[in-house]
């Protein structure tokens, strides 16, 4: 049951529905009755995409047609920008194949853009990362209105390995943006991080999975979503550390501002522990403006929405001030700053 | 300077103040005390426009302007400013990023140019050294994971940056320890000047030790209940608040 199964078959049944525990939440079999057809290959110049300016590398993908693979063996940091565009309507499926060698370093700016056609677009990557390796991966989905976007992600880290990630979207019709990491413990580390900012109709679902496998591996995740107006922002976070897995340290994060009455967030941390010797955490917080915190800027002299922008920048900021490549910092603060109207 | 006169005002339908009157000319500084409960954070929180904060009756102007027409940051803006007593933390915004923001923003109401980085973060380091504030505290999010005494002192930190022309100081000596609260009290010290007017709301007299007020008035029962020199601060420390709390 995948929305790339039901692509490839043209068989609607084959879409994730709100039968499924994963999919509840994002229903794509109740919302696609029938599936758009292969979308055309695409002529013309390529968009660019947030990242070009900032890659050694610059790998453009539009309307999905041949598989993309990456293959980095550089020990020094060298940076790829994967940008897939879904332009001019139907469906689009697109497979990326990442391998980043033992010992390597790769910086990956990932982004996604449609335009304002009621599109469907499936990403499944694959991604290794070697014995000692490190991935900074950083994902920044700019989906139109009316699409029907997912982009999952598998990765599979070798011993000591390094994963740093970033996901950025402000939604689509109903968007999903899955990352499952098999972690083998072993020294190696895992940061999942994740922004969500929506509006209008706007649905997004970040999903993580993450499953320890082996011992002392640690894993840190933070998301933060704002939502407004009638939109629907899901946060699906688990941690399975397996039996044996011991001194795994584990923490998972996920706050949301609702800044509307129509607005929604859903949100499901999920620390499944079947080993004995563990440090997991996990908080959870939605809720509402802190009035206080607002009171005391307009105190100061800022005026209700100088003082609303400016905290709700901050708090998004706290996962944008983590990603560690500066350039794609920039690109996310602004990013940001864009969304949320400043 | 501030006049107030017949200020009632309620909270969730419950009456708190009840006919206060008030004046407190430009110059001057006039210190407010009296028992918990009596109303002394209900009367910051009007004259600053918190919500929820009903004024039922009564006014309160600045220099003949209705303040409580205004929206808080507005107010702000002509010069009302509250150190608070509970100051807030504000994570994700640094100190200086926080005071900038507010110093540009009462400009801009007031028409006038926003102030140039240099200029801003001169004014910041003079000011942080007259406080004892280390530069580098300015640099982390506002209050977030500071001490009481921190808070506090950041308070008048922002106070002596925003150059405001009323003060209200409410319960500003709670949490400070002695040599704190010499330091607040200096840099509250600094900035009385004949165009400028402090309203001091304190329960205990040992704050008024350091700011001397020209006036003290007792806060009870939802208005003024009596009137006087510093001297009054000295009998209520003697007496307390028990003859107050019988005649409300």
């Amino acid at each position: 049951m995948s929305l790339a199964s039901a692509l490839k078959t043209g068989d609607v049944t084959q879409l994730p529905s709100k039968r499924d525990e994963d999919w509840k939440w994002t229903d794509l079999r109740g919302l696609l009755r029938v599936l758009p057809p292969p979308s055309q290959p695409f002529e013309g110049e390529a968009p660019a995409g947030p990242f070009a300016g900032l890659a050694g590398l610059p790998i453009h993908v539009v309307n999905a047609s041949d598989p993309v693979v990456v293959r980095s063996a550089s020990v020094e940091p060298y940076v790829v920008a994967l940008h897939f565009a879904a332009l001019g309507g139907g469906s689009h499926s697109a497979t990326a194949q990442i391998e980043v060698a033992d010992g390597a370093n790769l910086i990956l700016l990932e982004s996604y853009e449609g335009d304002e056609a009621d599109y469907v677009a499936n990403a499944d990557l694959k991604i290794t990362v070697g014995v000692g390796a490190r991935l900074e991966r950083i994902i920044l989905v700019a989906d139109g209105a009316d699409a029907v976007s997912v982009s999952s992600a598998e990765v599979n880290l070798g011993a000591g390995a390094q994963l740093v990630q970033t996901v950025l979207t402000d939604g689509a019709k109903r968007q999903r943006i899955e990352t499952r990491v098999a972690h083998p413990g072993a020294g190696a580390s895992v940061r999942l991080d994740g922004a969500y900012l929506l509006a209008g109709k706007r649905h997004a679902d970040l999903t993580t999975v993450v499953e320890h496998l082996g011992v002392d591996g640690t894993t840190s995740q933070l998301t933060k979503g704002v939502v407004r107006d009638q939109s629907r922002g899901v946060f699906q976070g688990r941690i399975v550390v397996a039996e044996g897995a011991d001194r795994t340290d584990a923490r998972m994060g996920h706050h949301a501002l609702i800044l509307s009455d129509k607005a929604e967030v859903d949100a499901k941390p999920e620390l499944l522990i079947f080993a004995d010797d563990v440090q997991c955490a996990h908080g959870n917080t939605i809720g509402a403006f802190d009035e206080n915190a607002l009171f005391y800027a307009q105190q100061r002299g800022m005026p209700e929405d100088v003082a609303r922008a400016l905290l709700t920048e901050a708090f998004v900021g706290e996962v944008i001030d983590r990603i560690e490549h500066e350039g794609a910092r920039e690109v996310a603060k602004a990013w940001a700053a864009q969304r949320l109207g400043l | 300077m501030l006049s107030i006169s017949n200020l009632h005002a309620e909270i969730d339908g419950k009456a708190i103040l009840k006919g206060l009157t008030l004046d407190v000319p430009a110059g001057e500084v006039h210190a407010i005390m009296g028992p918990n409960g009596a109303g002394k954070s209900t009367l910051s929180y009007v004259l600053t426009g918190r919500q929820g904060y009903e004024v039922t009756e009564g006014t309160a102007t600045l220099d003949g302007e209705d303040l409580l027409s205004l929206e808080p940051s507005e107010r702000a803006a002509r010069g009302v400013f509250l150190s608070f007593q509970y100051p807030l933390e504000i994570p994700g915004v640094p100190a200086l990023t926080f005071i900038r923001t507010a110093m540009n923003a009462q400009r801009k109401a007031r028409g006038e140019p926003e102030i140039t980085a240099p200029e801003f973060l001169k004014l910041a380091r003079t000011t942080a050294a007259s406080l004892k504030i280390d530069f580098e505290m300015l640099k982390r999010a506002l209050n977030v994971g500071f001490s009481g005494g921190e808070k506090k002192r950041m308070e008048i930190f922002q106070m002596a940056m925003l150059s405001p022309r009323f003060l209200i100081l409410d319960e500003t000596d709670s949490g400070l320890d002695i040599d704190a609260l010499k330091i607040v009290a200096d840099g509250v010290n600094a900035m009385r000047s004949p165009d400028r007017a402090m309203l001091v709301i304190t329960h205990y007299q040992r704050l008024l030790d350091y700011i001397k007020p020209d006036r003290v008035h007792v806060l009870a029962g939802g208005r003024i209940a009596e009137s006087g020199g510093p001297e009054l601060a000295h009998a209520l420390e003697r007496e307390g608040y028990d003859k107050y709390a019988r005649a409300a």
